[in-house]
C-alpha cells in the first residue's frame, strides 16, 4: 500500500508548475555534487526547453519516502510508509489522531531524530539524494517546517525573519543587506502591510494569526523547497485560517507544501493530493478529488464520510 | 445482565430520589447554584481558622520589623553616617558613620554575582538542555540543592579552610612566614557566589523548562544547531528568569552575615592589602552593613546602637527594592507563547 500510481493521478489539466523539470521515477533532476555546493535553486531554464510541460503525468517528486518506517522505543509509529511529494502542489496527510501524521511530517525533516526514543528504518529521499547524506542543518534548511502553536522567538520581527539568515550567534549579515529578504518573506506570507511599521517591534506582540504568518515568513526567508505544516491552524481563528488557507496556495507555485491537517474541509480547500493514513499505515493516496469523491479503500471512505475520527 | 449500571435494587431507590431532588430544584427556576455552606467539615473550619491566624501573626510581624526599623531607621540617619568611615571609640558621636560598610556590602555583591551568574546560567542550561550523563547531572543538582540547605556559617568555615592553603595566598593577605590570612573580598565574594548560585540555577531552570519544546525545534527546523538555539533563543526566553534569579541572590548576599565574618574580617574599614591599586581592596578585608549592624548593636562590642539602627534601615531598604525589581521583572517578563 501506498505505492503510487502517477498516471492515476492526474485528473486535472491544469498547467503544471513552474519548476517542473521531468523527472521519471526518482531520477534527481540536478545532480547531487551540484546540489550540495548550490544550495539555492539553480536556474534550470536551458533544460526546460527539450520538455513538453503541458504533459501533466510529469510531476517533479521534490521527495518521497521509501519503506519508511519510525518507532518509539520499538513500537511503530508509521509503518513502511512510500510517499511521493510533488513540487507546485499541496499534499495534505489525513486521518484520526494518533495515526501517525505528525510523526511522518516530522521525520521529512528529520526532527523525529530529536527524539531519543525515536528509530527509523527505510529511506527519505530529496531531490531523489538519500537525506542521509546530507547534514541535518542543511536539510532543514530545504526542508522547512511550521508548527500547530504559533513560536514566535522572543526578538523583534526582523530579528525573527533574519533568525535563519544570521551565522550562529552573531549579528552579521548586518540588518541593511538582509533587510529585502525579509520584506520578501513578510510579504509572501502576506504580513508585510500589517507589520511594515513595526519591524522592531516585540514578535510576541502579534496576533495568534500574525504570529502563525510571521513564522511562514521566517521559514520562507531560509528559502526551502519544501514546507511542513502540522496543523498549522488549529489555534487559530476561522479569519486568521482563510488567510493562511490562501497563503498555502499561493505558495504552492514555488514550494512543494505537505500539510497535516484535522480538518477535511481545510484538505479539500487546499490539496492537491492528499494522503490518508490509519494506525501508521498509508491507506490510500490520491488526488484530492479522488479521495474525497471515490475513495478506494473501505477506511478511507469510513473517515471521509464523518463515520470515525 | 442489566444495562444500566447501579440500577441494582438498593441504588435505583437512592438514583430515583437523587433525580427527583434534581427535578425539584430544576423546577425551582434559575440557574441557582448549589449552596457551598455545608461542605466544610468542622475539622477543615478550624484548620482554615488556623492557617488564616498564622497567615495574618506572620504578616504583622514581618510589617512590626519593617515599622520598627523604618521609625527607628529614620530617627537616626543622616547625610553623615552615610559619607563618613567608621572610627573606633567608646561614645557613640564619635564613632563616625558607615561609609566602608556600605561600599563593602556593595563590592561583594557585585564581585559574588560576577561569579554566580555566569556560572549559575551555565550550570542551568547544561542541566535542561543536556543533562547527560544522568548521574552527574543528579550530581550537580544535589550539589546545588545542597548549597540552598546547608547553613551559611558552614560553607563560610568550609570556604576559610580553602582560602587559607598556601596556593591562595595571592588572594588574601600573607604573613612572613607563609601563613596565609584566608580573609579578603575575594575569598568572602568568592563563597559568596555560593550563597547566590542556587537562586540564579533555579530561575534560569524553571524560565528554561516554560520554554516550549516547539520553540526549541522551530530553531533547528531552520537549521540551526543546538549552541545557537541555546544562545539565540533560550537565553533570550530566559531573560527574565534569570534576572530573577540573579536579584534574589544578591539579596540573598546583600543579608549574609556569617561569610563576612568569616571571610571578610568584618574589619572596622576597608583594609587595603599591598601596593597594586584595586587589587589591593580586593585583597584586602572590610566589613558589609550586616557585620556593621551585628557588632555596633548591643549584641556585639562596638556599642553605637543608634548607628547599627541607621545602617539596619539601609539594609532593610537594599533588601527590599531588590524584591520590588524582581516582582517587576517576573510580572513584566511573561513571554506568550500559544
Ligand atoms: N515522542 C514520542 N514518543 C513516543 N511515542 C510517540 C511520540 N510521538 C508520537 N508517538 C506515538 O506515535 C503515534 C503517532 O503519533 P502522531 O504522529 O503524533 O499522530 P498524529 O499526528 O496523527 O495524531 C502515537 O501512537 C503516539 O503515541
Ligand atoms: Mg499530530
Amino acid at each position: 500500500m501506498g505505492v503510487v500510481d502517477e498516471q492515476e493521478n492526474l485528473t486535472n489539466g491544469s498547467v503544471p508548475p513552474l519548476r517542473q523539470i521531468q523527472v521519471e521515477g526518482r531520477t534527481a533532476p540536478i545532480s547531487v555534487a551540484e546540489r550540495v555546493e548550490v544550495p539555492e535553486f539553480v536556474d534550470q531554464q536551458a533544460e526546460y526547453e527539450e520538455f513538453d510541460d503541458t504533459q501533466p503525468e510529469w510531476f517533479e517528486q521534490i521527495m518521497r519516502t521509501e519503506s519508511l518506517s519510525i518507532s518509539f522505543a520499538g513500537k511503530k509509529a508509521v509503518k513502511e510508509v512510500s510517499l511521493p511529494v510533488n513540487a507546485g502542489e499541496v499534499l495534505a496527510l489525513i486521518g484520526p489522531s494518533g495515526c501517525g501524521k505528525t510523526t511522518l511530517l516530522r521525520s521529512l525533516n528529520k526532527l523525529v531524530d530529536l527524539t531519543p526514543t525515536a528509530s527509523r528504518e527505510g529511506r527519505i529521499l530529496l531531490d531523489g539524494t538519500d537525506t542521509d547524506l546530507y547534514d541535518d542543518t542543511y536539510l532543514r534548511r530545504r526542508v522547512g517546517m511550521l508548527f500547530q502553536q504559533p513560536n514566535p522567538f522572543p526578538m523583534s520581527i526582523f530579528d525573527n525573519i533574519a533568525y535563519g539568515l544570521r551565522e550562529r550567534g552573531s549579528k552579521k549579515p548586518r540588518k541593511k543587506e538582509l533587510e529585502p529578504v525579509v520584506v520578501e518573506s513578510l510579504k509572501r506570507a502576506g504580513l508585510w502591510d500589517e507589520v511594515k511599521d513595526n519591524l522592531n517591534h516585540p514578535a510576541l506582540s502579534l496576533s495568534g494569526g500574525q504570529q502563525q504568518r510571521l513564522c511562514i515568513a521566517r521559514s520562507l526567508a531560509v528559502a526551502p523547497e519544501v514546507l511542513l505544516l502540522d496543523e498549522p491552524c488549529s489555534a487559530l481563528d476561522p479569519i486568521s485560517t482563510t488567510i493562511i488557507e490562501e497563503t498555502i496556495v499561493e505558495l504552492k507555485e514555488d514550494i512543494a507544501i505537505v500539510i497535516v491537517t484535522h480538518n477535511l474541509q481545510q484538505a479539500e480547500r487546499v490539496a492537491d493530493r492528499v494522503a490518508f493514513m490509519y494506525l501508521g499505515d498509508l491507506v490510500e493516496y490520491g488526488t484530492a478529488e479522488q479521495v474525497f469523491k471515490a475513495p478506494k479503500a473501505e477506511r478511507t471512505k469510513d473517515y471521509v464520510r464523518g463515520d470515525f475520527g | 445482565m442489566s444495562p444500566m449500571p447501579g440500577s441494582s435494587k438498593g441504588t435505583s431507590v437512592k438514583a430515583r430520589k437523587r433525580r427527583a431532588r434534581q427535578a425539584a430544584k430544576k423546577s425551582q427556576g434559575g440557574s441557582r447554584k448549589v449552596g457551598k455552606k455545608n461542605s466544610w467539615s468542622l475539622l477543615d473550619r478550624v484548620g482554615l481558622a488556623t492557617a488564616w491566624a498564622t497567615g495574618l501573626l506572620l504578616c504583622s510581624i514581618a510589617f512590626g520589623i519593617t515599622i520598627y526599623l523604618a521609625f527607628k531607621g529614620i530617627q537616626y540617619i543622616n547625610l553623615d553616617v552615610l559619607i563618613t568611615s567608621p572610627e573606633a571609640s567608646t561614645e557613640q558621636s564619635e564613632t563616625g558613620g558607615f561609609l566602608d560598610p556600605m561600599v563593602g556590602t556593595v563590592l561583594l555583591t557585585v564581585l559574588g554575582t560576577l561569579v554566580a551568574a555566569p556560572l549559575g546560567i551555565a550550570i542551568a542550561v547544561w542541566l535542561t538542555e543536556y543533562g547527560r550523563p544522568a548521574a552527574l547531572a543528579r550530581f550537580v543538582e544535589a550539589g546545588v540543592e545542597i548549597l540552598v540547605g546547608a547553613p551559611s556559617i558552614a560553607i563560610a568555615i568550609f570556604g576559610l579552610l580553602i582560602f587559607q592553603q598556601g596556593f591562595m595566598a595571592p588572594f588574601s593577605f600573607a604573613a612572613e612566614g607563609g601563613e596565609v590570612f584566608g580573609r579578603s573580598f575575594f575569598a568572602a565574594g568568592a563563597i559568596m557566589s555560593l550563597i547566590a548560585l542556587p537562586f540564579v540555577v533555579g530561575g534560569t531552570r524553571e524560565a528554561l523548562n516554560a520554554v516550549p519544546k516547539h520553540v526549541r525545534e522551530a530553531s533547528y527546523a531552520l537549521g540551526k544547531d543546538q549552541a545557537s538555539t541555546i544562545r539565540r533563543v533560550l537565553l533570550p526566553s530566559a531573560r527574565s528568569g534569570i534576572a530573577t534569579g540573579t536579584t534574589l541572590g544578591m539579596a540573598q548576599i546583600v543579608g549574609e552575615t556569617a561569610v563576612v565574618v568569616v571571610l571578610l574580617g568584618a574589619t572596622l574599614q576597608i583594609a587595603p592589602e599591598g601596593t597594586v591599586p584595586v587589587l589591593d581592596i580586593f585583597k584586602g578585608t572590610g566589613s558589609t552593613l550586616t557585620s556593621y549592624v551585628y557588632q555596633n548593636s548591643p549584641a556585639g562590642e562596638g556599642n553605637a546602637p543608634e548607628k547599627a539602627y541607621a545602617a539596619a534601615f539601609v539594609l532593610m531598604l537594599i533588601v527590599v527594592g531588590l524584591n520590588l525589581i524582581v516582582n517587576l521583572i517576573s510580572r513584566k517578563g511573561q513571554q506568550q507563547w500559544g
